[in-house]
């Protein structure tokens, strides 16, 4: 197979891949639920997954940080390269790669604690050291909760709205220091207000780290995403099986103006999907 | 065994049976004989409920109507007698119960939580010893007391452990007889906190276990305390296999746990009850009376702490 | 994009993180392991009991044969001229258990049916813990209250039945269902309220009442779970100790099957025996671990059947 390419940015720079799909395959137990990825995802780039409901995404963002491990029976194929390295390989600890790569839910799902203590628990817990008060209020900041929350850190994290149960959640991911933060559908819970102040997040959190997003609502990436990677389901099986399939990959104007394959076309256009 | 496993769900059929039922039964029939009819099931019902209300009422009058003249201080203070049968109480067997119960606490605590976090969370249930520890827990809830007591006697008594009729005998059989149901609300318990919050604690790179200890245990932990609660309480009133564990003995001094005999408050009330003289008769429903009150503390502890600590998520 | 320099894959890996573990984390797998030791207790316990139970059979069975421990109608080990046929003590306990159910199935199955498909909400959360109360009620205060004022009210009720002396097996019988009436009705509860509402909603949909719901509906289609929950009683009610022994007393050592006599179960056999007088390590004693293992294998029996019932119940709803 083609190694990594590097790929000019738009200033000319060269583009530092942080993840390397390389013909990555998803089964759960004997069913192929996701055949064959290639998709590179770029440094402080956001890069959206989007397609149908189905078609494997979210496998797909949960093979980014082995959370797939959880289910028993799920196995990955081929390989998932972290800056070269496959995080699938022996010698790899699956707890260091969540450290590394975390995650954000499509629920939000905050512990049954303190506002403070939800953010305290990861660092806390993987021994971060540093004053754990600026760690909490740097996290917080970062996630654009500060001003709203800091007479209140010691209420209970269930008495906020869901917009801010979000970004509790986001700053909770963040404070733990990781490269990259993975986000399973965060808005679809979401009403649309809340929805904005999380894509203004986004932009903002890009800077320092990698994202990767799945979303079914097409114009939320069209919205944020830098480059967008279209999966479809393909039912071409004799046994009528569902298989997640990237259909196509690029930048996002491209794939939402020009793009190559006509089934994203189809997508995009609404006449499917 | 492979055929069962094969077959399709059958709710179709089950909705098909259901109003074909219906149908052959006609709508619902306008008609006071139709009426009389559903009036009579409903009063059948509440009939039935009520046995199970009044019994209960049944037995706790019993006990008072009958107990009643012997509720005072002696009751407490005062141990076995034949002697001085007016005033003989439950003194001894109050202490071997607590001396029993400390030694249940002590063991069911680590090993049924234990248990139920293994199980629940690090347990890979396609191994085959995984799936027999299951199977072993399951069935041991079904065996009767009366087996206990015999293992209590073949293993604590005598055999490897060779205690002799001493309080700590009682004490394990009844500990590992009550195990089971403390793994399998513990279990229980675990299984309700969400899966959500395992999830959030993982993604944020911390190992399971630190994840059972510091998210889900501390989630779940009203429900394992009911748990064990109620298995307290059940171990209190429970005297078969402390028969056979030698707790019978009229035992007139206080028990130690390694020596001498011992006594607890079920088979002390047993044990006066088969006396003839009506004294002893009389303080056996002042002592049925003294460990239902006994039991209602502590079950309306476990109630409240239900009440109090239960989440909704 | 002819431009672009093909680099090898490992190029950005300065700036990359190491993903091996930063400690081996031994004290984890310790704790692990303990926890998979708690478990494994039960493993010990059940291999303990069968142990305890087996181990004198085959001195046991040396001395009195197989065959006249399940033929002889007459059991009386301690007597001068031992008997040692079972019979009459496992005929016992069958009077107990059919009267329990007896008493258990239709009051346990019609509560059942009334929290499931009429009570409201608030009713079942209060009529729940009561039920549990009864269950909870230590067995010998349950004993002794059918003996002193269960066994006289009955008599009194029903004067021309022969009654006679002061132990009855009935009785007991009664008074074990009324123990296991909460345990028939919970797992009744359990199985019927698992019957998917669409179900119901058909049926009703079609003008049915709520009666012919429950009865030609839910429980035909919980029929597996409730019979599961009358075996899981039965089984109960072959293990209980306390109140056959306060009320079906020690009986005689010849074949009976009169309900208004005292007889024992395997259960009061056995702790009367071991309560005695006999000395162990006598084959009299040993009578103890050769009923307690005919009644282990008893409600193993049982409780195997209930949990097919419950799998043939699971596999149609989960």
């Amino acid at each position: 197979m083609s190694m990594t390419e590097t790929v000019k940015g738009e200033s000319g720079a060269m583009k530092e891949e942080v993840f390397s799909l390389r013909d990555v395959s998803v089964y759960y137990g004997n069913n192929l639920a996701v055949d064959s990825v290639n998709l590179p995802i770029y440094k402080n780039e956001i890069t959206a997954l989007i397609g149908p409901s189905g078609c494997g995404k979210s496998t797909i963002l949960r093979s980014l940080n082995r959370m797939n491990d959880l289910i028993p029976g799920a196995k990955v194929t081929g390989e998932v390269k972290y800056h070269g390295e496959d995080i699938y390989g022996p010698t790899v600890d699956p707890v260091q790669v969540r450290k590394i790569i975390g995650m954000v839910f499509q629920k939000p799902n905050p512990f049954p604690k303190s506002i403070y203590d939800n953010i305290a628990f990861g660092p806390r817990t993987i021994g971060m050291k540093g004053d754990m008060d600026e760690i909490v209020e740097n996290a917080l900041r970062s996630a654009a909760l500060w001003d709203e929350v800091k007479d209140r850190l010691k209420d209970n994290a269930y008495g906020m709205s869901g917009g801010q149960q979000q970004r509790l959640v986001i700053a909770r991911a963040i404070a733990v220091s990781p490269d990259v933060i993975l986000m399973d559908e965060p808005c679809s819970a979401l009403d649309p207000v809340s929805t904005f102040k999380i894509e203004d997040l986004m932009n903002e959190l890009k800077q320092s780290y990698t994202i990767v997003i799945v979303t079914h609502n097409m114009q939320q990436a069209a919205r944020v995403a830098d480059r967008t990677a279209f999966f479809t389901v393909s039912s071409d099986d004799e046994a009528g099986s569902r298989i997640g399939v990237l259909v196509e990959h690029d930048e996002t104007d491209k794939i939402f103006s020009t793009p190559k394959n006509e089934k994203t076309r189809d997508y995009v256009t609404g006449r499917f999907g | 065994m492979a055929s069962s496993l094969t077959r399709v769900p059958n709710r179709a059929g089950a909705a098909v049976a259901g109003a074909r039922a219906t149908v052959r039964g006609g709508f619902v029939k306008q008609g006071s004989w139709a009426d009389v009819g559903r009036a009579a099931f409903v009063g059948l019902m509440m009939i039935a409920l009520s046995v199970a209300v009044i019994a209960i009422f049944a037995i706790l009058a019993w006990a008072f109507v009958e107990g009643r003249t012997r509720l005072d201080l002696d009751l407490l203070t005062n141990g076995p007698s034949t002697a001085r049968r007016a005033t003989a109480g439950y003194s001894v067997a109050i202490v071997g119960t607590l001396q029993i119960i400390a030694g249940v606490i002590a063991v069911i605590v680590p090993l049924g939580t234990g248990a139920a976090i293994y199980l629940e969370q690090f347990a890979d249930r396609s191994k085959w010893y995984n799936r027999l520890i299951e199977l072993n827990i399951q069935n041991l809830a079904g065996v009767p007391s009366i087996v206990f007591g015999i293992l209590g006697l073949a293993f604590f008594v005598r055999g490897p452990f060779s205690w002799g009729q001493v309080a700590a005998a009682g004490s394990a059989t009844i500990a590992l007889l009550v195990l089971p149901t403390v793994i399998l609300a513990s279990r229980e318990a675990i299984r309700a906190v969400p899966s959500s919050i395992l999830e959030g604690s993982l993604a944020l790179g911390v190992t399971r276990w630190q994840a059972v200890r510091k998210q889900v245990l501390p989630a779940a932990f009203p429900g394992i305390l009911t748990g064990i609660i109620l298995a307290i309480s059940r171990a209190i009133g429970e005297a078969a296999p402390l028969l056979l564990v030698g707790a019978l003995t009229f035992v007139t001094f206080y028990p130690s746990f390694f020596e001498g005999g011992f006594s607890a408050l079920p088979v002390l009330i047993y044990n006066y009850a088969g006396r003839a003289q009506v004294e002893f008769q009389i303080l056996a429903a002042a002592g049925v009376l003294l460990m239902l009150v006994i039991l209602l503390a502590i079950n309306s502890v476990a109630i409240w702490l239900r009440a109090r600590y239960e989440r909704t998520w | 994009m002819s431009s672009s320099t093909v680099q090898s894959a490992w190029s950005g890996s300065s700036t990359g993180r190491s993903l091996q573990a930063d400690s081996p984390r031994y004290g984890e797998k310790i704790i692990i392991g303990f926890l998979f030791l708690t478990s494994a207790v039960s493993v010990a316990v059940t291999t303990a009991i069968v142990i305890a139970l087996f181990q004198p059979l085959p001195g046991f069975f040396s001395e009195i044969s197989i065959v006249e421990f399940f033929t002889e109608t007459e059991w009386s080990p301690g007597y001068s001229d031992p008997k040692y046929g079972v019979w009459p003590i496992v005929v016992g306990t069958f009077i107990v258990v059919i009267t329990a159910m007896i008493v258990a199935i239709p009051l346990g199955l019609l509560s059942a049916i009334y929290l499931s498909e009429y009570a409201p909400d608030r009713v079942r959360k209060t009529i729940k813990p009561v039920l549990e109360v009864l269950e909870g009620i230590p067995t010998v205060a349950t004993g002794l209250f059918a003996f002193f004022w269960l066994r006289p009210f009955l008599e009194y009720l029903t004067p021309w039945l022969p009654w006679s002396g002061l132990f009855s097996t009935g009785v007991a019988g009664v008074a074990v269902g009324l123990i296991i009436i909460p345990l028939v009705a919970s797992v009744s509860d359990d199985a019927m309220r698992s019957v998917p509402r669409s179900l119901r909603e058909g049926a009703y949909a079609l003008g049915a009442s709520k009666m012919r719901v429950a009865l030609r509906v839910v429980v035909p289609a919980a029929i597996s779970g409730i019979i599961a929950a009358f075996v899981l009683g039965a089984s109960r009610a072959v293990g209980e100790t306390m109140v056959v022994l306060l009320v079906a007393g020690a009986g005689s050592p010849s074949l009976s099957f009169n309900p208004f006599e005292g007889i024992q179960t395997m259960t009061a056999y056995i702790a009367s025996r071991a309560t005695g007088e006999i000395a162990v390590g006598t084959i009299v004693y040993d009578t103890i671990f050769a009923v307690g293992a005919l009644l282990f294998l008893t409600t193993l029996v049982f409780n195997i059947i209930a949990i097919r019932f419950v799998e043939k119940f699971r596999e149609v709803y989960d």
